[in-house]
């Protein structure tokens, strides 16, 4: 690879950006610890010069903004060298959060796909539903979080019907309930998605499906279903991000005690930075992650369904 | 008509008779039969007859009728009874039935264009928007589900009436305060860095994948740090806004610059426009529908980000900070008042920004062909 070559690459140039972040994330951390750090050691009797001040902004313990380095040692701690199944480690609450991002997600792509085929199939569906669904995500649902998990976890521990067909125990509740609020923002992408994956056969493959004389379901299976594959996994991409972040903003306003999400408050209340900051990384891990598991099934389905790779 | 109008329209009777038959519902120790009161036994009555006279092939106006009549007797009919019996929850079905095949009748014949009266598209969402309203009043007052559960709208309406003020002070502080500043900062910011790495491909390169990262990662989460740093009141929440808003508006206004093809930066070229020249009268109004998708996403971003900051931290006023102390003390009213108020206010703010989006972006194909989303 030539230097020019290697100058024009993306990767070149996402890792030089990288890089400089890094570097600001550094000085930053200088410019906001500064105060806090020297006021602390002027405390002391002896001397400090500014070097000194300058490497202790770096490592303070409880600073105002971390350096990337204390970060990723301390995630380091929290993940790598506690067992996972201790609530200590990072990796428990990390897997809390990600059982309530999956079913969540799942949930939400198999009720986005049962909404868009009705909606496709149903004229007058479409025109009374489609608003109300576009509506739906208008409203910070977020703010109804605490409402839902509420009232879903009532309706499954408490004496009504339901809870005494199903038998949860608390847990299960508190998971179900959690994913309701991820299925609540990961539907609606699944279902604008689909909708214009399902309608995007052509009239002229419609009218040939119609001179076959396919039957409605014929045409939604052998048609429009292969069609709308592709608008399946970019919407669910995005998808699996949105369950993510309902999964830990529902973890907020309950009180949970485990899961990313719990961390965080518990990080904010007692003022603990690193935390919250590794609590911030591993979450961006593992959306990272999920939108990368994503985009391999989707390599994996398009291939064996006779796609040529890309 | 087709054959699932056919199996509606038989499906409203069947209930229409069963809730003649069934008893309402009871009050103290008595079960009343559903001829204690006239409306419950005349609205089904009503039905059995229309359906007879047309042979099941309502015209939308009549099923129309029939829909909005049984919303009123649906609601008048909960001061009969303690508790509603099976005939009560039929008269329900009905009404809900009677309502479905109101939005399919006139969905069908929309599609025909048989009606041309503007604004007729409205009436088929309201109408599932009314009997989704009216199916939850009769839901929670009829079947006496505690309010802690879900309170009816009715008592929501009450609760918004009654505490009129103090929502007031809470969407000053959390809209007026914290979301318009931070969301005018974030796409401000977001648009300027988009038009100052445009100029230069190697930055482009680099941010346009950290951005798309970013805006998929769960922003939310720095909340409890801008609170650490700016304080309790509004500023952090603002901050959370304009860092939620930023990216989004960067990725989608980089790949707006870049629509403008050859051919018409060339003719500008030819012209001897100068770059600020092209900027303004060629590549920003090209780039509009997507820095217009970027303020309608970001106007449900702004929102959610400010509420969720107030759970971290607020003094005692604000949205997010009514929310989460309300549900701590169990006054489920009141937080779904609090909910009702910022879905307007969601609801309003997006539709705000669509309008202003059609009257900018009028050349676009997506509003030539009256088509939104």
């Amino acid at each position: 690879m030539t230097v020019s070559r290697l100058r024009d690459s993306q990767v070149f140039a996402v890792l030089v950006l990288v890089i400089v972040l890094v570097a600001v994330w550094y000085l930053g951390s200088i410019g906001l610890n500064w105060a806090v750090v020297s006021d602390r050691l002027s405390r002391d009797d002896t001397a400090h010069s500014w070097w000194d001040i300058l490497l202790t902004t770096w490592n303070y313990t409880r600073p105002i903004l971390p350096a990337p380095h204390q970060v990723a040692v301390d995630l380091w701690n929290t993940t790598l060298t506690i067992d996972p199944s201790s609530k200590r480690s990072l990796l428990y609450h990390a897997w809390i959060t990600l059982s309530s991002t999956l079913l969540g997600f799942v949930m939400g792509s198999v009720l986005g796909v049962i909404l868009a085929v009705y909606i496709v199939l149903n004229r007058a569906a479409s025109r009374t539903l489609m608003p109300w669904i576009i509506a739906s995500q208008t409203v910070p649902i977020l703010a109804v979080a605490p409402v839902v998990l509420v009232l879903t976890y009532n309706l499954l521990t408490g004496q009504n019907a339901i809870a005494q067909l199903l038998h949860l125990n608390s847990d299960a509740a508190q998971l179900i309930s959690k994913a309701t609020i991820a299925t609540y923002l990961s539907f609606f992408p699944v279902v604008v998605g689909m909708v214009k994956g399902l309608r995007s056969p052509e009239v002229l493959q419609l009218d040939l499906m119609r001179t076959y004389n396919a039957t409605t379901a014929q045409t939604l299976w052998q048609l429009r279903w292969p069609t709308a594959v592709p608008f399946l996994f970019a919407s669910m991409k995005v998808a699996v991000a949105a369950s993510l972040v309902g999964a830990i903003v529902a973890e907020l306003p309950t009180g949970a005690v485990s899961g990313l999400g719990a961390r965080l408050l518990i990080g904010s209340y007692n003022g603990q930075m690193i935390q919250i900051w590794s609590v911030l990384l591993l979450a961006a891990v593992l959306a990272g992650l999920l939108v990368l598991a994503v985009g391999v099934i989707e390599r994996a389905v398009v291939s064996r369904m006779g796609a040529r790779p890309t | 008509m087709s054959r699932f109008e056919r199996v509606l329209a038989v499906l409203a009777g069947l209930s229409a008779v069963l809730a003649i038959v069934l008893p309402l519902g009871t009050k103290g120790d008595t079960t009343l039969p559903t001829g204690a009161s006239l409306p419950a036994l005349a609205y089904p009555a009503i039905v059995l007859v229309l359906l007879a006279v047309f042979r099941l092939k309502l015209p939308p106006a009549i099923s129309g009728a029939l829909a909005g009549l049984g919303g009123a007797v649906v609601l008048l009919q909960l001061d009969q009874f303690d508790l509603a019996g099976t005939g009560y929850w039929c008269l329900v079905v009905t009404g809900w039935l009677a309502a479905w095949l109101f939005v399919e009748r006139l969905s069908a014949e929309l599609a025909r264009g048989e009606f041309r009266v503007p604004g007729i598209g409205v009436v088929v969402p309201i109408m599932f928007g009314l009997a989704v309203l009216v199916a939850w009043e009769a839901g929670t007052r009829g079947g006496n589900v505690p309010s802690v559960l879900l309170p009816s709208p009715s008592a929501i309406w009450g609760r918004i009436v009654s505490n009129f003020p103090m929502l007031v002070a809470d969407f000053q502080q959390t809209f007026i305060k914290a979301v318009l500043s931070g969301y005018f900062i974030g796409n401000a910011v977001g648009l300027l860095v988009a038009i100052a790495i445009d100029r230069s491909p190697f930055l482009k390169r680099g941010l346009l994948p950290i951005g798309s990262f970013v805006s998929a990662l769960p922003l939310v989460g720095i909340a409890p740090i801008m609170v650490m740093w700016f304080g309790f009141d509004w500023p952090s929440k603002a901050a959370v806004v304009v860092i939620m808003t930023f990216f989004p508006m960067l990725v989608n206004a980089v790949a707006g610059l870049n629509v403008t093809v050859a051919m018409e930066r060339d003719l500008m070229r030819s012209y001897a426009s100068s770059y600020g020249q092209t900027l303004i009268k060629l590549r920003l109004p090209a780039a509009a529908p997507y820095i217009f998708n970027a303020l309608k996403i970001n106007s449900t971003l702004a929102l959610i980000g400010a509420i969720v900051a107030e759970f971290f931290g607020t003094p005692v006023v604000g949205m997010g900070f009514r929310i989460s102390t309300a549900v701590g003390r169990m006054d489920i009213d009141l937080v779904w008042a609090e909910i009702a108020v910022s879905a307007l206010v969601g609801s309003v703010f997006y539709g705000v920004v669509a309008l202003i989006e059609r009257g900018v972006t009028f050349w676009h194909p997506s509003i030539r062909g009256g088509e939104t989303v």
